[in-house]
């Protein structure tokens, strides 16, 4: 039994290694919480429902409502659990070089993280100048990020991506690990199908 | 009894394997052996031409067809990687256009923790010639100790004998001039 135990732990170490890399363009300004629990909320929302209205403060200085939208363009919506960590660092930058991919399938993306407002304005300032809005759901802490069903019990919000088709409707959730980014082409393959 | 010695002596295997090639491993530096991984193949043909390869599946640095390589080690989610790439395509075109060079030292970029598609947009976006290899599962990554990006590494390539590191670096390159310059007096002689 013992040795059995030595082995898994032994075979655990070998097989774990990060799942980012960062960009030299955040320093050393990168706080690792470690290997977190996959996914800690329970969603609360299915495909094919009306996605909650909500409305947020974005970086920008802006009031952005989800049902602005409404008959006018598909919208992404990119949850993501924490500023200044290492896999939230190494994902909205990559969007930011596929706007004419989502103009293509007129699609829009809206970042939102749990961090207050001057934390997401520094944050963002690292990965260049951003083309979609990044919407802070500070306060009341998480509530939208409660509304679809994925506030984690430690109050951030989980990786996740929605899209919202013109109508409102919800045509794809993803709830994923929350120590992993996504693969880009998820989001594309589901675009594809939007009518 | 021999076999509970057995698993032990298979755990202390795996676990010296995990000190060598695990997330301690040490980036290699200047003067130092730049390891050999197994890189997926480019599936076009320009690329693997380029690359004197041929056929699919996978590689080592040390099949590539040249004296010298330049691996950019990037990530299309790399705002830095993203400002640099007009800068290296320039390089790839002063090498190509030099007749002294274009045979002798060739680039690749290993995009890090990204998918074929991936490279592919970041290809597509910036308009690069070289190669792009994708290092979706951060094999590569892990066994240069995880560096930041862009990194930048140039090795000598003698066939099947260990790959000498003669530059390596963090963050963007300098001017192409001394750059070049330290290609051609260490890497050329």
């Amino acid at each position: 039994m013992k040795h059995k135990i030595i082995l898994a732990v032994v075979i655990c170490f070998f097989l774990s290694h990060n799942a980012w890399a960062l960009s030299e363009a955040f320093k050393n300004n990168i706080y690792n919480p470690g290997k977190l629990k996959p996914v800690d909320s329970v969603l609360k929302v299915k495909l094919g429902d009306r996605a909650p209205d909500f409305t947020l403060k974005a970086v920008s200085g802006r009031k952005i409502s989800l049902k602005d939208y409404r008959g006018k363009k598909n919208v992404i919506l990119s949850f993501v659990p924490a500023a200044w960590t290492p896999v939230c660092s190494d994902q909205w930058p990559g969007y930011n070089i596929v706007k004419e991919v989502f103009d293509s399938y007129h699609a829009t993306l809206l970042g939102i993280s749990v961090d207050n407002i001057p934390t997401l304005y520094s944050w963002t300032n690292q990965m260049g100048k951003l083309w979609f809005e990044v919407l802070s759901d500070f306060w009341p802490h998480g509530a939208v990020a409660d509304q679809f069903g994925i506030l984690r019990t430690d109050g951030v919000a989980e990786r996740a991506i929605f899209i919202i088709d013109k109508q409102g409707i919800i045509r794809y959730i993803y709830v994923g690990d929350i120590n992993k980014r996504p693969p880009l082409e998820n989001i594309i393959n589901e675009l594809k199908k939007l009518p | 009894m021999q076999k509970k010695s057995l698993s032990l002596a298979f755990a202390v295997l795996l676990f010296a394997a995990s000190l060598a090639f695990g997330a301690d491993n040490i980036t290699p530096q200047t003067g130092g052996i730049f390891p050999a991984v197994e890189l997926s193949k480019p599936t076009d043909a320009p690329h693997l031409k380029y690359l004197g390869l041929s056929g699919g599946g996978t590689f080592k640095l040390n099949q590539i067809k040249a004296d010298v390589l330049i691996i950019e080690i990037f990530s299309m989610y790399c705002p830095y990687c993203q400002g640099e790439a007009p800068n290296i395509n320039r390089l790839y075109k002063t090498i190509q256009g030099d007749a002294a060079l274009k045979d002798r030292v060739k680039i690749i970029g290993i995009g890090t923790g990204n998918t074929k598609f991936e490279t592919e947009i970041f290809k597509n976006k910036y308009n690069i010639e070289f190669p792009l290899i994708p290092d979706s599962e951060f094999k590569m990554h892990k066994v240069i100790g995880e560096v930041r990006t862009p990194y930048f590494f140039v090795i000598k390539l003698k066939g099947k004998k260990p790959m000498e590191v003669i530059y390596s670096k963090l963050g963007a390159l300098e001017s192409h001039e001394s750059f070049l310059g330290l290609i051609k007096s260490a890497g050329l002689k």
